[in-house]
């Protein structure tokens, strides 16, 4: 399949999300629609338990939906095995978590090569040692993630996530553990490596002021797009 | 190196903590297999090195009941630049009213060709046989003189010879090749015998050629040339290449046996590894999660944690291997002290071989499906407590891999103990224990979880059922490993027990008192007539017993017919008859008539002749004296040996045999009181005869049954170590969940010691739940061994079935409670806090 500018990049058809608990089967996402064009940033908000992270990590391919179809740059992410998603998001996506997730025995610089070497990139040290210096922590790099403070651990987490240069970059409360000023250095830190790499940004938020930074936003509830937001998609 | 090998490396910078155990289980489980091997390969080095000094020359040829013609002197004269020959038989050492069974040895002056004889007091053997006063010389071992009452310058009886105790014998080198002997050595010169009534017309006895050959002699080539040439006249032969061939044999058998223990240990060591590698992963699952989630794929993870538990498990064989490799060296001379045979301790990197081959495949087998499980841990696992499929079966390449890996280590377990059956037993054992243990585990969580009723108004039991229903305090690998360990010991104690006690409990209920041998043809009459009159004798069974080979079966080769079977090996009792003895059974075609003198007839043991694949109508070549005598199976009856009564394999007509020198057998059986008196009333009237007391050649086969559980209880010993090592493990691991647990239990209200109460209940559940799972398995076990390999009847041995019981319990508890100690002392808010 082509894919063209107009084409979204992202988009899903009636995505469904169900899990089977200790308690039964819960239904997370209900029928989500929603299609992210190249280049564009989302926000997503919404209240606890309305489905955002588990929205972003169906589009990560991280969680497989159970309903529906989720079409990234043009492949069919409902179709992959775990194997084939983890390749398309080491060649395509990258991914930053709330609690930054960097490996405990590597040091920044490991991490943030971990993704490049993956991809069998032979230049992976050079690479992530440039994107420790734009984050500003080219001289913690051999430093291991216990070492690092909060926001440092982030910058970490952000370099490593831009150092593949993604299509898309999704980032999961990016600032929900770090402190009012950290996290708003962090938040300039993501806008930067999106706008340098020319990435497609989904993230999601619990602040209403952070999401406004995005070109659009979209509102979830009980697992559902809310009714403003289902009207906007349905008329794009 | 390659991108697993260096994430692999990497992620090994956090440290070895968890993996104590899994180290110590595979270096125990390995250790002890290289210290078996190696002990096994220094005494086999020993023999190998010493056996010309073992058989007491570089070859022998051995005959049953008769001395080398003059064709198979000229032979070996020929050959050997010196030959000597020793004849041996049993007989009773007298001195006054005192009578001791003993083995004689019968020299002439080349004796010793190769080895020593070391006396005391030390004077050479020549002058100690000399004799004095008249009377021919003769030494003995010091257990047999301190059982006669004999002192050096005493003189003793050997038939109606007398003779002069020169000295006592302290180092006989060729003594020991002899193997199982119901009586301790007299040494005489054979010339001295010859007014001794002993050694008449079919006596039991043996001779033996020992040669001094060249130093360039062909053993192999001179091997084959006496076989081919007197093998069918019933000649053996042995050479210094395996001087001790049935001790070379003991030992590998043994050996064997014992590797088979210890493979046991390493798969209870193997539990411990694989909960160790389970708990290291689910400590990885961020790590590997975050992983995939950069676009890790399944293989490279697999790869990255294979690689890192293959380090480990390297690690451990390794340290394995240094302590079963060296500690042997070490403690050699103290082993060598013990020996009865010489033994060369040094590292043998075959037996190290075996070992780590054992302990590879072991941590292969155990650690595969754990990782190949973490290989499907999802990114998902990041932000969601999601294993989804955790306990779904891994991929089938897995499953082959599990597969032909269990299929290599049972193959190379049963090539290298050389016993398929008995390896094949011992791994359906094994895996029999775990599955059976493995659905234990799980009811004993079913039943902990539906305990809410009883519970109700208990909390300190409702916390114990809560804390085993749940996985978090590890009822799976406590039950698999300690229940493990103590099905090995309970199944070896059940064995053992029966075994003693078809020994030495049942038998003398039905066993005779004593066997004679020897007894001449014209003195049964005698014989009888004092046993017929005594009241307190009710049975005595006699019959003629000579001594022949099966050489050939239908014209062909015997062992090339039907393998190594005890009947084919060496010379077997046989006997004659006119007419069907009492009690006989037959169980396939007809007795012959009682004046039946036809072609030779043979009546064959039914069981014996289905093992060896014998049909009615075949033909036996039999060697008796150096006569080949070919006869016809014209029957099969029942034989029941389990009696230690008279039972023999071969029965011919009495035409076939009665013209041929021979001695009578005879068992009595006789109330214990009047033993004594029988003994010396037949002894006194006819000295010539052997009098062998069921009761002694009882002794001495518990005496060697008892070295072999010794020797077992050690192996055992150290699957129990390693069992319980594994407890202290999964209590280590579980110290964290506690500590956290006693933190909110306190912040509640209770008390130190209702939180104790609670964590030694759920150890003695565990412990006794295990422990009587054990007991089931190891009953089972051990009435399958006893019902299908030994075929004897089995019981309970309720003392030991309790202590197995008892062990679980106390095990798990000291485990538990050493783990105790720190949840039971921390404070709860810094507990709380820190999990914040």
């Amino acid at each position: 399949m082509t894919h063209t500018q107009d084409t979204p990049i992202l988009s899903l058809k009636d995505a469904c999300l169900s899990l089977n608990g200790n308690t039964g089967r819960v239904d997370i996402l209900h029928d989500i629609t929603l299609d992210v064009h190249r280049g564009e940033s989302v926000g997503m908000i919404g209240p606890s338990g309305s489905g955002k992270s588990s929205l972003l990590m169906v589009m990560g391919g991280l969680e497989q939906a159970t309903g529906g179809k989720v079409t990234a740059l043009g492949q069919d992410l409902t179709a992959m095995n775990e194997d084939g998603l983890a390749r398309f998001r080491r060649n395509h996506m990258s991914v930053v978590f709330q609690s930054f997730h960097l490996i405990p025995t590597m040091t920044a610089l490991e991490n943030v090569a971990t993704p490049l070497e993956l991809a069998g990139e032979k230049d992976a040290f050079d690479r992530a040692q440039a994107e420790l210096e734009a984050v500003g922590l080219g001289h913690r790099s051999g430093h291991f993630p216990a070492q690092l403070s909060g926001g440092e651990q982030q910058r970490v987490a952000l370099a490593r996530a831009a150092a593949p240069r993604p299509d898309i970059l999704l980032a999961d409360e990016p600032t929900g553990n770090l402190d009012g000023n950290t996290g708003a250095a962090i938040m300039d830190l993501l806008f930067d490596l999106r706008s340098r790499h020319g990435s497609t940004l989904i993230m999601v938020t619990h602040a209403p002021e952070l999401a406004e930074r995005c070109d659009r936003v979209i509102r979830l509830r009980d697992g559902r797009l809310d009714q403003e937001s289902a009207r906007q998609e349905a008329a794009e | 190196m390659s991108l697993a090998l260096r994430l692999a490396w990497r992620d090994l910078r956090g440290g070895l903590r968890g993996f104590r155990i899994f180290l110590a289980c595979l270096a125990l489980g390995v250790a002890v297999i290289a210290a078996i091997g190696s002990v096994r390969a220094s005494i086999e080095g020993g023999l190998s090195r010493e056996g010309a000094a073992l058989l007491g020359g570089d070859a022998e040829m051995e005959f049953t009941y008769r001395y080398a013609d003059d064709t198979e002197k000229a032979w070996m004269a020929e050959r050997a630049l010196e030959v000597s020959e020793v004849v041996v038989f049993r007989s009773m050492a007298v001195v006054g009213d005192e009578r001791g069974l003993t083995q004689v040895k019968a020299i002439d002056n080349a004796y010793p060709l190769v080895g020593e004889i070391r006396l005391e007091p030390e004077i050479p053997l020549d002058q100690a046989l000399a004799g004095q006063n008249g009377l021919p010389g003769a030494v003995m071992d010091r257990v047999l003189s301190d059982r006669l009452g004999l002192q050096p310058g005493q003189t003793f009886k050997l038939g109606v010879q007398e003779f002069h105790l020169s000295a006592l014998i302290t180092i006989e080198t060729d003594g020991a090749a002899d193997g199982f002997a119901l009586g301790p050595r007299t040494m005489v010169r054979t010339p001295d015998l010859a007014d001794s009534g002993l050694l008449g017309p079919g006596s039991l006895f043996s001779t033996k050629y020992r040669m001094d050959l060249p130093d360039d002699a062909d053993l192999e080539a001179m091997s084959q040339a006496a076989r081919d040439q007197f093998e069918s006249t019933g000649m053996r032969w042995t050479d210094a290449r395996n001087g001790a061939p049935g001790i070379s044999e003991f030992v590998a058998r043994l050996g064997a046996f014992l590797v088979l223990v210890g493979l046991s240990g390493l798969a209870v060591g193997g539990v411990g590894v694989s909960a160790a590698v389970r708990a290291y992963l689910a400590t990885k699952t961020e790590t590997i999660a975050t992983l995939r989630t950069l676009g890790a794929e399944s293989r490279t993870i697999f790869r990255v944690y294979f690689l890192q538990i293959g380090i480990l498990a390297l690690v451990g064989i390794g340290i394995g291997l240094l302590l079963g490799g060296i500690g042997p060296v070490l403690i050699g001379p103290l082993i060598a002290a013990q020996l009865p045979f010489p033994a060369v301790f040094s590292v043998y990197p075959s037996a190290l071989f075996e070992a780590a081959l054992y302990g590879a495949l072991t941590a292969f087998l155990f650690t595969l499906w754990p990782l190949a499980r973490a290989e499907r841990i999802r990114p998902a696992s990041l932000f969601r407590d999601a294993i989804s499929g955790r306990t779904r079966l891994p991929a089938p390449r897995y499953l082959l891999a599990t597969i032909v890996a269990l299929a290599v280590l049972i193959g190379s377990a049963a090539w290298f103990s050389g016993s398929a059956e008995l390896t094949l037993w011992t791994a359906g054992g094994l895996a029999g224990a775990l599955i059976l243990l493995s659905g234990a585990a799980v009811l004993i969580r079913f039943i902990a979880a539906r305990g809410n009723k009883i519970s109700r108004g208990r909390p300190v039991l409702r916390w114990a059922l809560a804390a085993i229903s749940t996985a978090r305090d590890g009822a799976t690998p406590v039950v698999l490993s300690l229940g493990l360990g103590l099905s090995v010991i309970a199944a070896i104690g059940q064995i053992d027990g029966n075994m003693r006690l078809a020994i030495s409990g049942n038998l003398p209920d039905v066993a005779p008192s004593y066997f004679f041998v020897d007894i001449q043809r014209d003195q049964m009459d005698g014989f009888r007539e004092r046993l017929d009159t005594d009241p307190a004798v009710s049975k005595v069974e006699s019959a003629p017993m000579l001594r022949g080979v099966i050489t050939k079966i239908n014209g062909e080769s015997a062992q090339e017919v039907a393998g190594d079977h005890w009947v084919i090996e060496g010379d077997r009792g046989l006997t004659y008859a006119a007419a069907k003895p009492q009690n006989t059974k037959i169980t396939a075609g007809e007795w012959w008539p009682e004046d039946y003198t036809g072609a030779p007839q043979i009546s064959f043991s039914a069981e014996e002749a289905e093992e060896l694949g014998l049909s009615l109508g075949d033909t036996l070549t039999v060697n008796i004296l150096g006569r080949d005598i070919d006869a016809t199976i014209t029957s099969f009856r029942d034989v029941d040996f389990s009696t230690a009564g008279m039972g023999f394999v071969l029965t011919l007509n009495e035409h076939a045999l009665a013209a041929a020198p021979h001695s009578y057998i005879a068992t009595v059986y006789a109330e214990p009181q009047a033993e004594a008196a029988i003994l010396r009333d037949l002894a006194n009237r006819f000295p010539n005869i052997t009098a062998i007391r069921v009761r002694d050649a009882i002794d001495r086969v518990s005496e060697i049954l008892e070295a072999l559980a010794s020797a077992t209880a050690y192996g055992a010993a150290a699957t129990l170590l390693t069992g319980f090592l594994v407890l202290l493990g999964t209590a280590a691991a579980a110290e964290p969940a506690r500590r956290y647990e006693a933190a909110l239990l306190k912040t509640l209200g209770a008390s130190r010691a209702h939180i104790l109460r609670s964590f030694a209940l759920r150890s003695a559940i565990l412990g006794g739940g295990a422990g009587l799972v054990a007991l089931i398995a190891g009953i089972t076990g051990a009435w399958a061994v006893s019902y299908f390999v030994f075929e004897t009847d089995y019981q309970v041995i309720w003392t030991n079935a309790l202590a197995i019981i008892t062990g679980g319990v106390l095990s798990t508890l000291l485990a538990g409670l050493f783990f105790a100690w720190r949840p039971l002392a921390a404070r709860p808010a810094r507990i709380l806090r820190a999990r914040e």
